[in-house]
């Protein structure tokens, strides 16, 4: 296998990325492929398939899937036909030894993640359930299709950091597909190799330099390049893994999660690898590939391996890094968790659970009936006893009280906007206008979303809900109609009252945003003094407190030019800022819209 | 498959991690370890590691439940066997035992073999993983994933150190009294207050940033990874080692003693912090006894208080969001306050 040191086309990257996955599915973990559905994709998948052994398990595992089918669980049917307990594999144990295809991992629950996620970690499905008790094998390679199209739309953060490659075919076009296949002959021999290779020290040093140089937290990521280095040699068919097989590793593993760029000088390392420190240009893969691994390299190994990273980056992304801001990790996505809200009556069936069927719960009959069955020989002995007198009026079918089984819902959590609106001072009566026509045009929005809206205005010395949550248009209207104006401007009062609202929204499952409407103009200060600066020193502790928990915000600036504490607020509350001089409702009703679609992504599991 | 599990001595840093499963080994009345942090930095490693470190207890034979032969009170038929003076024991592994996410309610807390009662209609009482964990450990991975049916289960068992199962006219009660240990990303979700509560100690974990510490991590596990019984061997004696301390420091545990002014020390910190309730103070003075006693000390002191004050009391603050510092730096604020820095 010849490897060219120019920057190699994404379909090469993702055949080789095949390749190597092929060699070692559980040791590499497995590839992540963000693509639409369509040949490309399927080509690429055709070829994973065909470069693994023959007869390995391929098994589909769709978004959905309930914990009887992904883990395991009992064969009601062949239990009772057998007369006693026989397992049901589930599809984690079914494709041991093979490959699992997540599709639209996109849109994979955590909890299924994590289930998943155990088995890829200790390579075995332990089962706890319906009676049964066991340890199953569960060996594979995950292949996640990632059909994602929003930046924050991407297969749960802990199922990623087991997948080595984290692959992007969206850009690639099916005449270049064409161009290159898996070696099919190579990978099956690099299999056989592959226990044998042995990875250098120095190498190994230079992969966890590299990640630590490129802002890689995880240690997976380093072990996982260590297997890869290691599948590659064995695909080059050397059983030495050296410098090239390294920058490769590091190269396709690496240049998906780096957060950060080395600085241009790195700084002396204080105990450098005992490898030669040599320096070196461009060619050292070359140099590598002639047969003479590093030791005539001219820089030492870490830098080699960034410097593959750093060419594969798309150019904007290393612009953005230089200027020093970071790519935000995928997994600190705000608001996954809890975005689903329990519910007893609605929204997608999430489960079964035992329980009894009061209090609105939906008692699940099929579920319960299969509960009920293994018994029934138990239960008719037992009854046959009490009564002494077989025959008489005796039930069909006997289910307990133990038997009952209810569905569990889980909802998508709804999203509240939350107004937050000055109402001080003289121009407030305009600014209230206009604050009310956005409400009132976002209602009929959130009507049809099922959104909610609330307000809160503040002026005086204090905050006051006007609008509780609702998604009633004429309470909103008439409460609207109602909302006074002047006096001073409490801001830090009205952040604090929102910050209160919002945090209990939250606790109801409820995804809240706030929306500010002011000008970041403060007179009054939390305790209901007067003053200026004490007023704004208030309002700034207000919003760090907004952002300590963990509310999503938004600060329409109303003042005629953008005022600078305005944005200090947005910039504390780690929200948007959005300069609207001159608001008029429906301009405020757009920007809400593109804050809530954004806020539901997060949530969208 | 399970046979090999990376050594205990052998995980890099993570001293905190490793300090509170050991003071949670020596005094099992700490209450529990919450383990959070980064992804991929060996939380469940570490648990897993401590399940074959732990020395072997006296079980009651033949006992479903793994009675303590010792203990006062015992299961119904271990009482009886006792009473008959026929109470035999042996010696057994602690137990450490999963549980799963995906784990159904009868897996949980024991419901009836579902094989005796198709093949031969018989009633019999099949004892779950709480029983199991009895007098061991209690393991949850993603703790924060956990649903909460079976959350609200674990409290309860936790709290009166006994499980109660009533089923097809079967009524068992038997004691269980487990450490819990979880573990988890806090990216994935919190933790409920309640939950969090329960834990002695709480741990977090991060990513060693040391180039030299992090090869380190990556060379051993994948020593590990190439040959299992190879490299568990390698580390036999430090296991050892191990092993001799935690049971030397188990049995100077009642004899280390804690002077008024560590008491007050303790008081103090805890009304600095404002934790709620007595909890805090009580784990803090317990697992610093413990500390004391794994480094062989006889008095504790207030380098073990210090040593310990992170992890028992970071879950308990209030969160007070004008601070913008993290639990953690709280602490060590308050502890630099109260013995200067």
């Amino acid at each position: 296998m010849s490897r060219v040191a120019t920057v190699p086309s994404i379909w090469s990257d993702a055949v080789l990325a095949a390749a190597l996955f092929a060699v070692d599915p559980a040791g590499v973990g497995g590839i992540s492929v963000r693509s639409h559905a369509g040949p490309v994709r399927d080509l690429w998948l055709a070829g994973v398939r065909d470069a693994l052994p023959d007869g390995a398990p391929w098994c589909r595992l769709p978004v959905h899937t309930a914990d009887g089918r992904l883990l395991g669980g009992l064969d009601l049917a062949a239990t009772l036909r057998a007369g006693r307990p026989v397992a049901e594999r589930g599809l984690l144990s079914a494709a041991d030894g093979g490959v699992l295809v997540a599709t639209m991992a996109e849109r994979m629950s955590s909890l299924t993640a994590a289930r998943l996620v155990a088995a890829l970690d200790s390579r075995e499905v332990l089962l706890e359930r319906d009676g049964l008790g066991m340890r199953i094998p569960a060996r594979f390679g995950v292949i996640a299709l990632d059909e994602g199209v929003a930046a924050d739309e991407t297969p749960p953060p802990s199922l990623l950091d087991r997948l080595a490659f984290h692959l992007d075919l969206t850009s690639v076009a099916i005449r270049d597909a064409a161009l290159e296949f898996i070696d099919e002959q190579a990978v099956a021999e690099a299999r056989g190799r592959l226990p044998g290779v042995v990875l250098r020290d120095d190498v190994l040093e230079s992969l966890c330099s590299a990640a630590l140089a490129l802002g890689i937290g995880s240690a997976r990521a380093v072990l996982q390049a260590v297997r890869v280095a290691r599948a590659a040699a064995a695909l080059g068919g050397r059983d030495l893994a050296a410098l090239e097989d390294a920058a490769l590793a590091g190269r396709l593993v690496f240049s998906s999660r780096v957060t950060r760029l080395p600085a241009d000088d790195p700084p002396a390392e204080p105990e450098p690898p005992q490898a030669e420190k040599e320096p070196a240009d461009e060619a050292v893969a070359d140099d590598a590939a002639d047969g003479n691994p590093a030791s005539d390299s001219t820089q030492p190994l870490e830098e080699t391996v960034v410097a593959s990273v750093a060419a594969s980056l798309p150019p904007g992304l290393l612009a953005s890094l230089r200027a020093g801001g970071t790519i935000p990790r995928s997994g600190a996505s705000v608001g996954r968790s809890g975005a689903l809200q329990q519910a007893k009556l609605r929204g997608r069936p999430a489960g079964i659970r035992r329980g009894e069927p009061r209090s609105g719960a939906r008692l699940n009959v099929i579920e319960t009936l299969r509960a009920a069955a293994p018994w029934q020989p138990l239960r008719r002995r037992a009854r046959a006893e009490a009564l002494a007198q077989p025959g008489a009026d005796r039930p069909r079918i006997e289910v307990r009280h133990d038997d009952f089984r209810i569905t569990r819902f889980k909802q998508r959590a709804q999203t509240t906007t939350l107004f937050v609106v000055d109402a001080s001072g003289s121009s407030a009566l305009n600014r209230l206008g206009e604050a009310k026509g956005a409400v009132e045009l976002l209602l009929a929005d959130c009507y049809v979303r099922r959104d909610r809206v609330a307000l809160i205005a503040f002026r005086g010395s204090g905050a006051e809900l006007l609008l509780p949550p609702t998604r009633s248009l004429v309470r909103a209207k008439r409460s609207l109609a109602a909302l006074p104006g002047g006096g001073g401007t409490p801001l830090a009062t009205g952040i604090v009252a929102a910050t209160a609202l919002g945090e209990s929204l939250k606790r109801r499952g409820d995804t809240p945003l706030l929306v500010f409407m002011c000008d970041g103009g403060a007179n009054i200060a939390r305790d209901g003094s007067p003053g200026r600066q004490r007023a704004e020193e208030d309002a700034i502790a207000a919003a760090q407190q907004l952002r300590a928990a963990g509310l999503a915000a938004l600060v329409i600036d109303t003042s005629p030019r953008t005022h600078p504490l305005a944005q200090r607020l947005a910039r504390e509350m780690s929200g948007r800022y959005l300069p609207l001089p001159r608001a008029d409702a429906a301009a405020l009703s757009r920007a809400v819209g593109v804050g809530t679609a954004s806020g539901r992504r997060g949530v969208a599991t | 498959m399970t046979s090999s599990v990376f050594p205990f001595s052998a995980i890099v840093a993570q001293d905190e991690m490793k300090l509170a499963l050991l003071i949670a080994a020596v005094d099992a009345s700490i209450g529990g370890v919450l383990v959070f942090g980064d992804r991929g930095t060996g939380k469940s490693t570490a648990v897993r590691a401590l399940a074959a470190l732990l020395p072997k207890m006296r079980v009651a034979v033949p006992c479903r439940y793994g009675c303590d032969p010792e203990a006062p009170r015992l299961c119904e038929e271990c009482t009886q066997r006792r009473a008959r003076g026929e109470l035999k024991s042996r010696l057994a592994p602690v137990p450490v035992v999963d549980l799963p996410l995906g784990a159904t309610e009868d897996r949980v807390v024991g419901a009836l073999d579902l094989e005796r009662a198709l093949a031969h209609g018989e009633k019999v009482f099949e004892p779950g993983l709480l029983a199991r964990a009895h007098r061991g450990f209690l393991y949850i991975d993603e703790v924060n994933l956990l649903e909460d049916h079976l959350v609200d289960l674990l409290l309860d068992v936790a709290a009166s150190g006994e499980n109660v199962v009533e089923r097809e006219g079967l009524s068992v009660r038997h004691p269980a009294r487990f450490v819990l240990v979880g573990s988890g990303n806090p990216e994935e979700g919190e933790l409920r207050p309640q939950l969090l509560d329960r834990f002695g100690l709480s741990v977090e974990v991060r990513t060693p940033e040391d180039l030299r510490t992090r090869i380190e991590v990556v060379r051993r596990r994948d020593e590990f990874e190439r040959d299992p019984e190879a490299y568990v061997a390698k580390w036999k004696r430090d296991e050892e080692r191990l092993r001799k301390l935690i049971v030397s420091a188990r049995a100077r545990l009642e004899d280390v003693a804690v002077p008024d002014l560590a008491l007050e020390n303790a008081a103090r910190l805890c009304m600095a912090l404002g934790t709620d309730g007595l909890r805090g103070e009580l784990t803090l003075m317990r697992a610093a006894r413990a500390a004391a006693s794994l480094e062989g000390a006889k008095t504790v002191s207030d380098v073990h208080l210090r040593r310990v004050a992170p992890p028992a009391l970071r879950h308990r603050l209030r969160r007070n969001p004008l601070d913008e510092a993290g639990s953690t730096v709280r602490v060590e604020r308050a502890l630099g306050e109260l013995f200067g820095t």
